[in-house]
């Protein structure tokens, strides 16, 4: 199971820099254009998605490994990751509504949002493929979570900024969401020389 | 009125409500997978046949489903679907499976399929909702290879795998890499716009 000289550290960078993965594996793009307009929402969104993900990666390695495997169940993967998914984010919007009205203001309305959020899917899928241990997904979920804010915060960044620009119409909203975005890739495709992970 | 409304649906899906550039719903698996013709054009059948089954079953089971528990019953009847293509595409195209790795499985997620069941699918009978999954999977599928078109021709000088480019045409690179799709992407929506904009203005003044 253990990939050689890939260290949980190593690959908690690789998934912010490296490997973004809304940059490089495009998940979690829905969200991503819809919700990007201003950097104060996107950071509420942001800090949502890090401690789902992060969880969330830990959560869906258990049920994969002590549950799925020993009954040669591996197929039903899809469907046991999107329930402990759902379940999870239920379950933390009702904890957090009870003890914490401030976190609950925060992060509230962006918690159901993130069921849908390919991005975690995405990440439970990736850790099955490219065979990783406990630590190795927790430290991949947590990284994938901070590169995915990194990317939302600074896009939310760039189109405040671009609120007074000048725009051909039918390029607005989407279509130049996309573009900056393809230069920010471009951006983070210099960090790749560092770690690969794949 | 029943059949002039079923081919009405079916255009819609395709063009006037298209999944990616009018609803911009989707899009992650639309970028991931563009790179060849040959993976999209897989991604893009596959995706048809999990939104048109499952906007039948939603269909069908529409009048029996609790309103309360929908989201979940529609969230298993696509990872159903979605389960049977991982297995088919597994068992007849590996190597495919292997190129298109997890995005396969996202196909749950895509917001297109919970969109349309949601949208349509729970109103409607069977028959309109069959022409309603294959109209925006068509629609889908239609501007992925476009832009997987063109990011092949442009990335490998091939289409399809086979080579069309002359011998003196330098691969852009970029265009394989990330940053290619969301150009690529940004482009196409831009395009399609453009035309769009102008078909509206059209139907404004009529």
């Amino acid at each position: 199971m253990e990939q050689l000289g890939l260290s949980a550290p190593v690959i908690f960078f690789a998934a912010i820099f490296t490997n973004n993965i809304l940059l490089t594996n495009f998940l979690g793009m829905c969200s991503f254009l819809a919700i990007s307009r201003e950097v104060r929402s996107s950071l509420g969104l942001g800090f949502a998605v890090i401690f789902v993900m992060t969880c969330t990666s830990g959560l869906n390695y258990l049920v994969y490994y002590y549950l799925l495997v020993p009954f040669g169940m591996e197929h039903f993967r899809f469907i046991a990751f999107i329930i402990v998914i759902a379940a999870f984010v239920q379950l933390v919007e009702m904890v957090i509504e009870r003890s914490s009205p401030v976190l609950y203001v925060i992060l509230g309305i962006f918690l159901p949002l993130i069921t849908v959020n390919c991005a975690i899917l995405g990440v439970a899928l990736f850790m099955i493929i490219r065979k990783y241990t406990f630590l190795q997904s927790v430290a991949y979920g947590a990284g994938g979570g901070i590169g995915w804010t990194l990317a939302i915060v600074a896009m939310g960044g760039i189109r405040e900024k671009l609120r007074g620009a000048k725009i051909p119409k039918p390029l607005e909203g989407p279509g130049i969401a996309l573009i900056i975005a393809g230069l920010m890739a471009l951006a983070f495709v210099a960090f790749s020389g560092m770690i690969q992970i794949q | 009125m029943a059949r002039i409304r079923s081919k009405s649906v079916f255009i819609t899906g395709l063009w006037r409500e298209n999944p990616v550039f009018r609803q911009i719903l989707g899009i992650c698996s639309a970028l991931a997978v563009t790179n060849l013709l040959i993976n999209t054009l897989i991604m893009g059948l596959s995706l048809i046949f999990v939104v048109t089954m499952s906007n039948m079953t939603v269909s069908i089971l529409r009048n029996i489903t609790p309103t309360r528990i929908r989201m979940m019953v529609q969230t298993l009847i696509i990872a159903s679907y979605v389960i049977i293509v991982d297995i088919t595409l597994k068992a007849y195209l590996p190597d495919i499976s292997v190129a298109l790795g997890p995005y396969v499985g996202l196909i749950i997620t895509n917001c297109i399929i919970m969109g349309r069941c949601e949208a349509f699918a729970r109103n409607n009978s069977l028959w309109p909702s069959f022409l309603d999954g294959i109209g925006s999977g068509c629609g889908y599928a239609v501007i992925l290879l476009t832009v997987a078109f063109f990011r092949e021709l442009m990335g490998f000088g091939s289409l399809f795998g086979v080579q069309v480019m002359s011998v003196g045409w330098t691969n852009w690179v970029i265009m394989v890499m990330a940053p290619g799709a969301f150009f690529m992407l940004g482009v196409v929506i831009w395009v399609v716009r453009s035309f769009g904009a102008r078909e509206e203005e059209a139907e404004i003044k009529r």
